[in-house]
């Protein structure tokens, strides 16, 4: 573990900080249709847009309503971007000739509920299975669209803290158009110009064929990369334009670029945590909240960072030098990018994991079984560090209500969060959600690693499911686990080693992920509901501060417990075997 | 004095906490609390009854194909039905405690006859033919037959049966102090009652109904704290159930050991499943009610309890809660050129025949401060002039004495009428005295004004700390009187209260409530007359006196045996305690999980996974023990911790943050730690015994 190493992380985080306070009350101004600097310009075309699709954005909703427009609108979107897949052949900006061939029925449901859901797990490779107006029209829009619904539904649940005795808890179209305007769109186009100028690739034309040095055919891919790689971080998606992702120089080209796309994915969810203070009037418990997601970040990342670097024991038993030095990087190098190094790697694994950007720049699989077991763990965690947009913040409230409701008794008064009374429908409503995720992850992963196919099966090809596999042992095991964890809490990034574009895969990959998206989001919108029609109960002494110290450590111990309460049998068989192996 | 009777009367009727008589009626119950249709209402302890009896059908199968190790699903077997035992138990324990109390009271409602008038007859009836309405005659030694409002007369009633208290109290016709309850017995003298309540509908009755937990319902708090533990077993039911795929694939990929059978995952299940709070849960909350009766205070629900710990705003009444009953007198204030002996006599003798409180005060404090004694009223040959409502004064004429005391005002008129001189002194005094909150008494004597006795509400003892208390735990106190704001602020800032509310009528009080209430605060009150009523229905809690009128029983959620305005202060206290228990045990419950799965997920694969064998950090000496040894851990804690859940965690009146940092670090770090030696020594016996 390098000084160099440790200065890049405590970088990241002061621009995290740093950037905390000023976006935050940014988007609070936005959202609440406050006046900002940038009204000026982005106001008439607010105002057009609700011309157009006929919205008034004054028109509140209640949470019933809020949930359908929800629904229907990513329903509307999924449905579309499948049909935009399927008939890709006959449009146009496909230089590449790619068809529907390419894109299978299951394939394409897999996309569509993948980029619908905001996870972006991605079973096939893009370069060469989609046309560039899918990438742009499809998979870019959604980019945007699935992040503004997050970014919507969070602040609809802060609403629900903010006010008390309404029944409604604002307008889903408005909140979605002002975050999408206000907020993803301009950052995404000042992100995607900085990324070009470190060398990120923006083009339409057909892929170049050079010649190697060895004298071999080579085709190099091409794209519209910029303007889909800014909003796939800043939108916490994740998915590539190129199957290694953030690992390819053409979307991650300098260890500058790197930095700046780590940024990206923690820039909004960190701001949230601010505005969620300041919707709530008392920014102390945004800070609580940032210094909870912050603690669990640390623990994350100084544990693969630690494993990482140390490799091995079977490393060193086969003399690799695992000791850092001035040549050579030392730890272990296995699926990692000569340019970013280790300490850049284990922080990037952590930092898309944390939200749920499923970005990756170096490969998961490849990582130490403890190493590698902080990706998974964040995930199954619920993403609440951080987490993605909109979904890391209102993942970190139903915990927060958890962890009060748990807790807060012990104060000797009935459980209240910010004012507002925990009762039954908010303790039902948060383990719903708890049980729905648990549910997804166990369920079809212990599924998918029993079940055999008979020969001439549609799901997958004869044998077990876990011939899928390209590791036996605990291995696997992780990468089965790794797959639907990743799909069940919307993160997308991949462990590797299973191939996953099966039918059986596809499709139930893609249920965990509609599953994982929308059951987490309808209890909280009737959560919100209900916490908008209560009173507020004024601070007492008698009351449990949720603004201090003891109760970050609160948080964070329900966090960690949680989930370690709810996988450590998986995990004993997968990562941890492993090690101790 | 108060006090101590209070206490002596808590050491009466505290029970020892296991009284052989209930323990023995709670060991039957809880087998009869075996029938799953009783237990499917608490769905951890439901859980682990079918896993019971899934073990028990698997470990008959092991025994008729004579397979090897049955003693070992045996042994799980029957630490499961224990597990569902103890919860059995501590649930009947807790209600055993109520029904005790429900047969002493029953005794009370032996049939008895009533002398009901008829015409101005009278006519020997059963108490229990007595309808609403119906008015009987009560002489010495008669049981009162059935609840009612005395119409006439005047008696000393025996009220022990319901408030435990052996001395009589009066009661009389009209006023505050006229309803009588069924089951009282009349001592002395006689009254007419109309009676209120059809039988069965009875104070006494409804007191047994509730006592027994007839009526019991799950509090809003109970029901979300089981939604809370239900969800967590689920969760526990998805993570022990994909086990099994997940082992077969480590068992297939290892190419050794088995997959573990039924009878372990549902011993994982069962240690992992909150069992603590779930079954102490049920227990918890009639303890609550059990420890509210115990101070002689009637909940009418749990639900109400549960509020006296969510209140932020305190009512109380100054007569008789914050101040004693009556005011007194505390100094002697002469005018220029009296010495303080001189207006200290007088005024003694002015009082001597004043059986008011504050006359009694005034002789008393002549006699502490100046040795005056109290002279033998008779042979003074005085003529005493009581007080009227004209006057507004009183006193007495004796050998060419003519002294009188009253208002300043009436005392200024009377000597300037007689020609005298009134000191400009006495009514600077006097205002002093109001602007302070006391209440001036000025003393004349033969047209000389003499000075001015300082009467004073004094304070109860231990008021200041006890509001102080009040407020670190985040409870504001607004004190209640009929006193000007001068003199109601002033005893407000002796006693330390937040807040007061002068000059109140019944409807300020309900005013206030509703303003409180409608900025989100919870508001508990007592009351005892028919005018409070409606503020009692309004409040939060709603304490009513026992003395009280019968509409202010009605009206508020509690009914206070003792009449004793203080045990508000109680109340909330044994709320907040209610609450802490519940999380406090289900921290716990949670915490404790994290040793188990360290003890029973290595012994698991072992064979599978040799090196897991690295997690079993409490070296465990076999697979059989260590989840044996979990197993029985957590069947154990359960009983182990039923007095906790039956007394309740100590309350500490200390604010949130300390409260919850204390109590996160016994219950969640210690519920983290404590299984660890726990289980060991548990697997340690296990050896010793040759049982694993």
């Amino acid at each position: 573990m390098t000084s160099n190493g440790w200065f890049q992380i405590a970088f990241f985080f002061v621009l995290i900080v740093a950037s905390a306070k000023p976006l935050g009350s940014f988007i609070a101004n936005v959202i609440e249709g406050r006046k900002t600097f940038l009204s000026p310009i982005l106001g008439p075309l607010e105002r057009l847009v609700y011309k157009l699709c006929g919205i008034d954005p004054a028109q509140e909703q209640r949470w019933t309503q809020y949930t359908a427009a929800l629904l229907a609108f990513s329903a509307f979107s999924c449905i579309l971007l499948y049909a935009l897949q399927r008939l890709q052949g006959f449009l146009p900006f496909n230089p590449q000739h790619y068809g529907a061939g390419s894109v299978s029925p299951d394939l394409a449901f897999n996309t569509s509920a993948s980029f619908g859901t905001n996870t972006n797990w991605q079973s096939y490779t893009p370069e060469t299975t989609l046309s560039y107006l899918v990438q742009m029209a499809g998979l870019t829009v959604h980019n945007f669209l699935s992040a503004a619904a997050g970014l919507a539904i969070a602040i609809a649940l802060v609403r629900g803290f903010a006010r008390q005795s309404i029944k409604t808890i604002g307008n889903f179209w408005a909140d979605l158009t002002r975050s999408t305007l206000y907020i993803l769109m301009p950052m995404s186009l000042i992100a995607a110009i900085f990324l070009c100028s470190q060398g990120v690739i923006q083009n339409l034309h057909p892929y170049t064929v050079v010649t190697t040095l060895e004298g071999a055919k080579q085709i190099i891919a091409q794209g519209p990369v910029a303007s889909q790689e800014a909003v796939k971080m800043l939108g916490t998606n994740g998915g590539g334009f190129f199957n290694a992702n953030s690992a390819h120089p053409f979307e991650n080209p300098t260890p500058l670029s790197n930095m700046f796309e780590m940024f990206l994915i923690f820039l909004i969810p960190g701001a949230l945590t601010y505005t969620f203070g300041k919707m709530v009037r008392d920014t102390r418990q945004g800070w609580a909240m940032f210094a909870a997601m912050s603690l669990l970040w640390l623990a994350g990342v100084v544990t693969a960072y630690h494993y990482e670097q140390n490799g091995t024991p079977i490393l060193a038993r086969n003399g690799i030098a695992v000791q850092a030095s001035a040549t050579q990087p030392g730890g272990n190098m296995e699926g990692k990018e000569t340019r970013f190094g280790i300490a850049d790697s284990a922080l990037f694994a952590t930092v898309t994991t944390d939200a749920s950007c499923g970005a990756v720049n170096s490969m998961h699989d490849s990582f130490t079984p403890l190493g590698g077991l902080v990706p998974l763990f964040n995930i199954q965690l619920g993403e609440v560090v951080f987490g993605g947009v909109g979904a890391g913040l209102y993942g970190m409230l139903m915990f927060a209500i958890l962890a009060v409701f748990i807790a807060g008794l012990m104060v000797g008064r009935t459980p209240e969060y910010l004012g507002k009374k925990i009762e039954q429908k908010e303790v039902k409503m948060a383990m719903l959600s708890l049980l729905i995720l648990a549910a997804c992850i166990l369920l079809f992963a212990g599924a998918s690693s029993v079940i055999p196919f008979d020969k001439g099966s549609y799901w997958n090809p004869p044998g077990p499911a876990t011939a899928n596999l390209t590791n036996p042992g605990p291995h696997g095991f992780s990468e089965i686990l790794y797959a639907y964890t990743s799909g069940t809490g919307n993160n997308g990034s991949a462990f590797g080693g299973l191939n996953p574009n099966t039918p059986w895969y596809n499709l139930t990959i893609g249920v965990v992920m509609l599953f994982g998206r929308f059951f987490m989001i309808i209890p909280l919108l009737a959560v919100a509901g209900s916490l908008a029609d209560k009173k507020q109960v004024p601070v007492s002494a008698g009351t449990f501060p949720t603004h201090g110290p003891l109760f970050v450590a609160l948080l964070t111990g329900v966090v960690i417990v949680v989930g370690a309460l709810t996988y450590f049998p998986a995990l004993s068989l997968g990562p941890l075997i492993e090690h101790l192996l | 004095m108060q006090q101590v009777a209070d206490a002596l009367k808590r050491g009466k009727r505290a029970r020892p906490l296991f009284d052989p008589p209930i323990v023995r009626r709670a060991l039957i119950d809880s087998f009869a609390k075996l029938n799953p249709r009783t237990l499917a209402k608490n769905p951890v302890m439901f859980v682990v009854e079918v896993g019971a009896a899934l073990t028990t059908v698997l470990l008959f199968q092991s025994i008729a194909a004579h397979r090897p190790g049955w003693g070992f699903d045996f042994q799980i077997t029957l630490w499961l039905w224990f597990t569902v035992l103890f919860a059995n138990f501590a649930e009947a324990m807790a209600e055993g405690r109520g029904k005790a109390q429900a047969d002493s009271l029953r005794k009370a409602k032996t049939e008895t006859f009533a002398k009901k008038l008829v015409n101005g007859k009278i006519e020997i009836v059963p108490a229990s033919s007595l309808r609403k309405g119906d008015i009987c005659l009560c002489e010495p030694n008669d049981l009162i037959p059935g609840d009612g409002e005395v119409i006439d007369g005047i008696a000393s009633v025996d009220e022990s049966v319901i408030t435990g208290e052996s001395a009589p109290v009066i009661r009389e016709s009209g006023g505050d102090r006229s309803a009588v309850t069924g089951g009282t017995k009349v001592l002395s003298d006689w009254i007419k009652i109309q009676i209120t309540s059809n039988p069965g509908e009875t104070f006494l009755d409804r007191m047994i109904a509730l006592v027994e937990g007839a009526q019991r319902q799950k509090t809003p708090n109970e029901i979300a704290l089981n939604i809370m533990i239900a969800g967590l077993t689920l969760i526990f039911l998805l993570a022990c159930v994909t086990l099994a795929p997940f082992a077969q694939y480590a068992v297939v990929s290892a190419g050794a050991g088995k997959v573990p059978g039924l009878v372990v995952l549902v011993a994982l299940l069962v240690c992992l499943i909150p069992t603590t709070i779930g079954g102490l849960l049920s227990a918890i909350g009639i303890a609550g009610m059990d420890r509210v009766m115990q101070h002689n205070v009637l909940a009418m629900s749990g639900k109400a309890v549960e509020a006296a710990g969510d209140v932020n705003t305190l009512l109380l009444d100054k007569t008789g809660t914050i101040t004693l009953g009556n005011r007194q007198a505390v100094a002697f204030l002469p005018a220029e050129g009296v010495t303080a002996e001189e207006l200290a006599d007088a005024a003694q003798f002015s009082s001597l025949a004043d059986e008011t409180p504050e006359g009694r005060s005034i002789v008393v404090l002549a006699k502490e401060k100046y040795g005056l004694r109290g002279r033998e009223i008779s042979a003074l040959e005085a003529e005493f002039i009581p007080f009227s409502a004209q006057t507004r004064m009183s006193g007495v004429n004796m050998h060419g004495r003519a002294i009188r005391k009253g208002a300043t005002e009436s005392i200024k008129r009377y000597v300037l009428q007689s020609g005298g001189v009134f000191s400009q002194a006495v009514s600077e005094i006097s205002d002093r005295i109001s602007r302070d909150g006391g209440t001036p008494l000025a003393v004349a004597e033969n047209g000389r004004a003499l000075g001015v006795i300082h009467l004073k509400d004094v304070v109860k003892g231990g008021m200041r700390q006890r509001f102080d208390q009040m407020r670190t735990m985040g409870i504001r106190t607004v004190m209640i009187t009929g006193d000007n704001p001068l003199t109601a602020a002033a005893i407000a800032r002796e006693a330390g209260v937040d807040d007061f509310l002068a000059q109140a009528t019944p409807r300020d009080k309900l005013d206030l409530i509703r303003r409180e209430q409608a900025s989100g605060r919870l508001v508990a009150m007592t009351g005892d007359g028919t005018n409070d009523a409606p503020a009692l229905a309004q409040a939060d809690v709603g304490v009513a006196m026992n003395t009280g009128t019968m509409a202010a029983k009605e009206a508020g959620n509690m009914v206070d045996l003792d009449s004793n305005p203080t045990k508000l202060i109680e109340v909330v206290a044994i709320g907040k305690q209610l609450l802490i228990t519940r999380g406090a045990l289900t921290t716990f419950s949670i915490a404790n999980d994290v040793a188990k799965y360290f003890a029973i997920i290595p012994a698991m694969f072992t064979i599978t996974y040799p090196p897991l064998a690295k997690l079993n950090i409490m070296r465990l000496h076999s697979p059989e023990s260590a989840i044996l040894a979990a197993v029985i851990f957590n069947a154990l804690i359960i009983i182990a911790l039923v007095p906790l859940a039956l007394r309740g965690v100590k309350y500490r009146p200390l604010s949130a943050g300390a409260l919850l940092r204390r109590n996160l670090l016994v219950y969640g770090l210690g519920g983290i730690i404590a299984p660890f030696p726990g289980i060991w020594v548990v697997d340690r016996v296990l050896g010793i015994l040759h049982l694993a």
